[in-house]
């Protein structure tokens, strides 16, 4: 109970800038609007047609902006390390692991109001909103979210000494992960070993999932494989971070 | 309050180990206030970070009010308040917002947060910033808000590492304003500066640490008198008879002649001056000029250490 509380209160904290400015959440956006502009125009002319592209490249854009989004979380955890907010903090009774989810959370909720954000502007554009299964699809973002934003918060605890590190394993790891999840082309047609590691990562499971929900598949074995494996990536990612968060001190 | 016994903490820097704090043993009552007093890299931060669970101790124990920082850490967090020597907020967040989060923190309700961040905005004379993002203030701006952060929850001890550091004249003396109010109503107060000034005038107890290790421990009165002592300069006609009626003056250390000038060191020069010129007067010696000069902490450190606290902090 008391963690609830404790998160709510880290939770308000990081949210208030954005609420005070949220334009800054729709530069946030740029990427993603970007990508999804040009290569969503430039397939649906070479392939698909009418605008069924949509339907494959929105649920990819939506984890490539939760990869790239969530960063922050990690990002600006290391900026309250090297200033001495974060000390501030941690010297409070509130709990570190409050201190974790409080931020994640936040993160997760920015990608929430992106994403619904990045629906409404391709809706003009041809693509087909299921309603439920684009719901269903947002939470199971969310989790991911909460997931990828604890792990590159442990990523900043581990780094805080030579900050560097951190956007450079961030970056490296970012490219495979992206690459071998699906999100930007279809794996199907890659050599085998592609594949297997492809299997092996907890993305690619929830990108079939987001494409299947938002496809209007509620009930298939995609969305199921896909909540497990988000749940299990967050549940993992928030138990390494808490255990990072209480290692700063 | 405070309780440590053989405190260590070392670090490893690339493959060498600092002794950062070697083996600190503190008793701090209920109540007192202490100016922790050494120059850069004498270990008061590393200090100050393991008595407030931020820094696990290499070896050693600490307890604050009864609990150990390493069994018990949440139960001391609840008991302390903490400014530490860089920037209590975050950059991106307002100064009210900070405030309020601070109280929230402490358990305080919303409502409670809002009327104590209020309050504290107007003590510390930051009302006016209160809109602005932190990272926006300038540094005595700034620190002034470490100081308001830290006493949200008035709390029963507080901990400042170098709380005057950036502060104009006039916002230094506020600022112990309102460290001596809090002394007052009670709080016990462990401070780290470099300013050898206010440790003097303002704190009852100064540590003194050098190397990791403390070196003084007392009233600042009493090290002064018991360490450096009072400089007599007194210039008369006949500087070798003076020199030697000098060293007979009980207590009496380093008797320099320089010129017609005799220096002396003794504990409590206002008392020994008179005691001095009637002998000389007795010795038909002619005194010229006679002078008490009180000493400085500084001068403790020098006798100390044989370096100057000046010289090496800056
Ligand atoms: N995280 C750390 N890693 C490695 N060495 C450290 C670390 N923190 C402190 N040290 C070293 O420990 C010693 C004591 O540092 P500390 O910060 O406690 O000094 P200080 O008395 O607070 O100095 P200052 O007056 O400059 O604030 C220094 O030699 C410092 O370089
Ligand atoms: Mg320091």
């Amino acid at each position: 109970m008391r963690l609830v509380a404790e998160t709510g209160i880290v939770f308000t904290r990081e949210v208030r800038p954005t609420l005070r400015n949220p334009v800054g959440l729709v530069f946030g956006m740029a990427q993603p609007v970007v990508f999804l502009v040009v290569f969503g125009s430039l397939l649906s002319g070479l392939t698909w047609g009418d605008g069924a592209s949509w339907q494959w490249f929105v649920p990819g854009t939506l984890i490539m902006m939760g990869l790239s989004g969530t960063v922050s979380a990690g990002y600006l955890l290391l900026a309250e390390m090297s200033g001495g907010s974060l000390d501030r903090m941690l010297v409070t009774p509130v709990s570190r692991a409050a201190m974790l989810v409080g931020r994640t959370l936040k993160e997760s909720v920015l990608l929430l109001a992106q994403s619904t954000l990045i629906i409404v502007v391709v809706l003009p554009f041809g693509f087909r909103l299921h309603l439920v299964g684009a719901l269903v699809a947002m939470l199971l973002l969310s989790v991911v979210g909460v997931g990828l934003g604890a792990f590159s918060c442990a990523l900043a605890v581990v780094a805080r000494k030579q900050e560097p590190m951190f956007y450079v394993v961030q970056q490296t790891l970012m490219f495979p992960l992206l690459m071998l999840s699906g999100v930007l082309l279809p794996i199907d047609t890659a050599p085998s070993w592609m594949r297997l590691l492809s299997r092996l990562n907890p993305l690619t499971y929830v990108v079939e999932a987001e494409r299947a929900l938002f496809a209007g598949d509620v009930a298939g074995s995609a969305v199921l494989g896909g909540l497990v494996s988000a749940v299990a990536f967050a549940v993992v990612g928030v138990l390494v971070g808490a255990r990072a968060m209480r290692r700063v001190a | 309050m405070i309780s440590t016994r053989g405190l260590t903490r070392h670090f490893k820097v690339k493959r060498r180990i600092v002794e950062a704090v070697r083996g600190l043993d503190l008793e701090v009552a209920e109540g007192e206030l202490v100016a922790f007093l050494g120059p850069n890299g004498a270990g008061k931060s590393t200090s100050l970070r393991m008595l407030t669970t931020l820094l696990a101790p290499t070896s050693g124990e600490a307890r604050i009010a009864g609990h150990d920082v390493r069994a018990d850490p949440a139960a001391v967090r609840r008991r302390i308040g903490y400014v530490g020597q860089g920037n209590g907020a975050g950059p991106y967040f307002r100064v009210r917002d900070e405030l309020v989060t601070q109280g929230r923190c402490y358990g305080f309700d919303a409502a409670e947060s809002r009327r104590r961040a209020d309050e504290l905005l107007d003590t510390m004379e930051l009302a006016d910033l209160a809109d602005r993002p932190a990272g926006t203030l300038s540094g005595g701006q700034r620190r002034r808000l470490d100081i308001a952060l830290g006493m949200v929850h008035r709390p029963e001890l507080l901990f400042l590492d170098e709380p005057s550091s950036g502060l104009d004249p006039q916002n230094r003396a506020n600022l112990w304003e309102h460290i001596l109010r809090l002394r007052a109503s009670g709080t016990t107060v462990f401070l780290t500066t470099h300013y050898l000034e206010e440790a003097d005038a303002r704190a009852e107890r100064v540590v003194v640490i050098d190397h990791g290790r403390i070196i003084a421990d007392d009233t600042a009165r009493r090290l002064k008198a018991d360490l450096a002592g009072d400089h007599l300069t007194v210039t008369t006609d006949d500087p070798v008879r003076t020199a030697r009626i000098a060293d007979r003056v009980p207590l009496a250390r380093e008797v320099v002649v320089d010129g017609n000038e005799v220096r002396l060191r003794v504990p409590d020069g206002s008392a020994v001056l008179p005691v001095l010129l009637r002998a000389l007067d007795a010795a038909t010696v002619d005194v010229w000029t006679a002078e008490v000069r009180r000493p400085t902490l500084d001068d403790v450190f020098l006798a100390l250490t044989g370096r100057s606290l000046r010289e090496v902090a800056a």
